[in-house]
Order: structure tokens, then sequence, then C-alpha cells
């Protein structure tokens, strides 16, 4: 799942200060689940926005709802009518959604009410990890399922680097060293030697480093020919 | 084969050899790097030039090692691969030869969260691994990362680090292994302060025959306080220093000399040692120290190669 987290109330107040009519925009998948941009974040947004509004002497209504993705053009499609009658909508949604309300009715002034951070999964209650950078080229299976790409701060492929102590990373003893992880695992299906062929290079240009990414499927296109 | 630097010569004479290392400044006036230099010219057969050590911006290692092939001083040169990209680094290699510079050391680089520009990018578009065995088919192969040929004759003399104080410990002597495959000839270790441990590696070392194929020149770093060697063992990765060496310190009078003891006692058991080719002299901010320890280690007047 795609995680964020909400930026800071000043920051969201000041982008949506010049307009009268704001709607704050929650998004119920992935940011819901990550306890960022769902219905009850966007209702509490929107209440301490109204609060700091009325300090500000702004005048104006601040309303609140929610749609199941902002990332479908179907699902902003039920309620554009409603997004209309608003100066200015705070998307709650990841930095995709805000992006693809804007694509579906330009008119739209849609600003960021979240910082998206990663990909990743909930570890603990109240703890979000990142486990996928998106590459475009997964190599799991050759690292026992721990990317290093993702989880290694050099994105080393031919790990580990001079920094690794006591199984963590030169960053900090809060972060794992991904290679002792691919290491012990390794060791323990007797596949350590998998590693002694060099990996070459890797090929950036299926990440993000080629430019934004489309990926194409003809099989399922609509022939709108 | 006849060698491409006097590292290389020197390595190949079985001789022990002696490194130093120099940090360029964080300006563009060389006078120090300079006197530093001339100072270990007769004591050292290279002298390592850090690539913005601990992320912190310097100086660049090809300027200052061009400034030293001027001096008529070897300059190893340092390369990371956290700043620069395949393209660059490849034509900085070339640059860097084109000036004269004859010896390489691949490395990653510390992190950039550690050094003064924490919100930079970092590249780490290849690791260390990558970089030996790119340079490496650069020169043999006359072949550039991507494929395309490299026109005229290249060389140099690549080495590598090692750090047998890092973890898994069993698995440096694996990865040191593929950094010799990859194509380095010599290794210089991080600083050496538990030896005990680093005995222990390059026992493993000696059993695969690696010394054999590789020159290890063992890290040595003289200690200048008690607060440096505290802040050593607490915030640096990667380097060990057992509580003995720290109680020495403690109650040592003059922690200076006694620091210095400690390295030059340091080399002299590293020359025991089956396997290490020689000593890499890491006096970091205390470089004018380094023909103190050569000479007291023994290893002065260095032999001509």
């Amino acid at each position: 799942m795609i995680i964020a987290e909400r930026k800071p109330l000043e920051e969201i107040a000041a982008m949506v200060a010049p307009y009268k009519r704001v709607l704050v925009l929650g998004c119920n998948s992935c940011v819901a689940v990550c306890m960022a941009g769902g219905q009850k974040e966007a209702e509490e947004t929107a209440a301490l926005l109204r609060i700091h509004r009325q300090k500000e002497n702004i005048d104006g209504v601040v309303d609140v709802f929610s749609i199941e993705r902002q990332c479908e053009f179907e699902m902003i499609d039920e309620v554009l009518d409603e997004l209309k009658k608003y100066d200015a909508i705070l998307s709650l949604a990841c930095g995709v959604g805000v992006q693809v309300l804007i694509e579906r009715d330009p008119s739209l002034r849609v600003f960021p009410g979240l910082n998206t951070t990663s990909m990743g999964y909930p570890a603990e209650q109240g703890e979000w990890v990142e486990r996928c950078v998106g590459c475009g080229n997964c190599v799991l299976h050759k690292t026992m399922g721990i990317c290093p790409i993702t989880r290694c701060a050099k994105s080393i492929l031919n790990g580990p680097c001079g920094g690794s102590a006591d199984g963590k990373c030169e960053l900090g003893k809060d972060v794992d060293c991904a290679w002792h992880l691919i290491i012990e695992r390794l060791t323990e299906y007797g596949r350590l030697s998998d590693l002694d062929e060099i990996e070459p290079p890797k090929d950036w240009s299926t990440s993000h480093h080629g430019g934004a990414r489309t990926t194409v499927r003809e099989d399922v296109k609509i022939d709108r020919s | 084969m006849t060698a491409v630097s006097k590292l290389e010569q020197a390595l190949n004479s079985g001789q022990f050899v002696v490194t130093g290392e120099l940090g360029p400044p964080k300006g563009a006036d060389l006078t120090e790097f300079k006197e530093n230099a001339e100072g270990m010219r007769n004591h050292v057969e290279a002298c390592n030039i850090t690539d913005n050590q601990t992320a912190i911006v310097r100086t660049s290692s090809i300027a200052c090692g061009a400034t030293l092939v001027q001096m008529g001083i070897e300059p190893i040169i340092q390369i990371t691969v956290r700043d620069r990209n395949r393209i660059c680094i490849q034509s900085d290699v070339l640059g860097a030869y084109a000036l004269g510079i004859r010896n390489i050391l691949c490395l990653a680089g510390d992190h950039q969260k550690f050094g003064n520009e924490t919100g930079s990018k970092g590249v780490y578009d290849i690791d260390s691994i990558q970089l030996l065995k790119g340079l490496k088919d650069m020169r043999d192969e006359k072949k550039f990362m991507g494929g395309e040929e490299v026109e005229g004759d290249i060389d140099y003399f690549l080495g590598a680090v090692e750090n047998p104080f890092a973890d898994p410990f069993e698995y440096r002597v694996t990865r040191l292994e593929k950094k010799v495959r990859a194509g380095a000839k010599f290794i210089q270790t991080q600083c050496i302060f538990d030896l005990d441990r680093f005995e222990k590696f390059m026992e493993m070392v000696r059993e695969r025959g690696l010394h054999k194929k590789i020159a290890i020149l063992g890290g040595v770093t003289p200690i200048k306080s008690l607060g440096a060697a505290r802040y050593m063992k607490n915030n640096v990765s990667g380097i060990t220093i057992p509580d003995a060496l720290i109680d020495r310190l403690k109650g040592a009078e003059d922690k200076k000399a006694e620091g210095l003891t400690i390295a030059v006692e340091t080399i002299q058991r590293l020359k025991e040692i089956e396997g290490v080719a020689g000593v890499h002299i890491m006096a970091i901010a205390w470089e004018e120290k380094v023909p103190e320890i050569v000479e007291r280690a023994g290893l002065y007047p260095r032999p001509k190669f």
C-alpha cells in the first residue's frame, strides 16, 4: 500500500487561505489504512482547519467528505459535480490522487494535504515501513525476498558495505542492514554461494530514473479504432 | 609485467609498503594540503586522497591528486559511488588518467546523512564492486560499462577497501574475494585497533589463499585523544576499539604520546602477520605525525622502488 502522512496544519491552512469554499476530500483506500487521509482523518483535518481559519478571521466554509479512491476517474466522476462547487479542494489522497483529480478536471483547484512517503506495510500499530521503491525490475528472487534496492541505504547489489555492524545499517541502530538479513537467510537455506557471482550494474531505466513510467498492456486495452 | 605506478612496483617487490592519507581542504587553498604532502614525501610510497570523506564537501580528490602528481608525489585517488553515476565516474577516471593519476581506490563512501549536505540525493548508481569491475573492464577490455569502446590506452592500478570489523564477520572475507575477482589488486583496511579480530580475519584470508592474490595494507590511525577514541568507538560505524585500549589511554599522562606509541606498536604487530603487505596510515588531522610514526616503527628510510 501507499503510505503517507498529513502535512503540518499551518502549511495546509496557508495553501487554502485565499479560498472561501474549501472541501477536505478524503480517500478511503491506502491512506485510510495508514490513518492519514481516510474519512476519519478528513473530518479531523476539516475541524482543525475550521478552528484555524476562525482564529485567522477567514470567512467561508470548510466541508468534508471522502471517496473510495481518488486515483480513478470513475470514482471521481461520481462526485465531480459536487467537487466543482468548491474554490479549493484539499486532497487527503497520495500524490497520485491529487494529480488524477486535476487530470480529470483541470478546472479543479486541488492542493495536497499529505506528504506521500512510500510503498510499504503497517509493521505495527502506528508504524509503517517502506518495502518497495518500484524500480521496475524485481530482484527479490535473488535476495531471499529482502529488497536491497529499497532497504539498503546505498542500494548495493553486492553487499554488505563496510558500515554494517551487529546486523544494523550505518544509518543507525534502528535500521536493519538489509544485506545482513539476506546473508542470514541465504546461509539458512545453504545458498550463500549464490552471492559469489558479481551482480552487474543495475539497469535503472526501468525505474523512475528513466522518467515517469507508463505501463501498457495491449492485451487488455480497448480497441477504440 | 611492468608496474603502472610506484605503489604497484613497491607491492610487487614484496617489501613492506607504507601509504599515507591526505584529506583535501574545505576550500580551494591547497597550501596546507601541499605542506602535509611534502611532509610525507619520503616516508610513504603513495598517498590516498579522500573523496569528500564522511560526505563533507571538500576539494575534489582528482584535483588534489593532480596537484600531487605535479609535486612528484604519488597519489591514490579515492572514488566513491555516493556522488556520481557511472557516466560521471568513467569520465572522471579518464580525466584522472590524463592528469597522470595511476592509482584508484574504489569504495562506496559514507552515507550522505553523515555529512554537511544532508538533504543531498545519494547517487549509488553502482556499488563498489561494480565500480571495480567496470574500471577493470575499461582498462583490460577497453570497454565502458555500457559496452562502447574506450579510445586509446588507459592504465591504472586498482584497489579497494575492506572492513574486517564490520559484520557479518565471516562474510567479510568472502566479499574480499569478490573484490579480488572484480579487479582489486590491493586492499586498504579500516583502522585496526582490535588486533585479535584482525588476526582472525587474516587467518581466514590465508585459508583461502587470498593474501597471495591481493596485497593487504592494514589501516592504522593514531589516536589523538581519549575523546577521539570514545567518539570513534561509539559513533563511527565499523570501527571497533577494545576497552583495554581506552583504559590504556585513560591511564596515560600524555595521551597524544600514548596514541602515537599505540600506532607504532600496531604497525610492529601488523608486520609480523603473514599476508600483510604493508600499512596504510590514516593520521586524520594529524598528518604531520606520519614521518615520526614511520620512523619509530622501523620503516625508515624507505627502500627505493
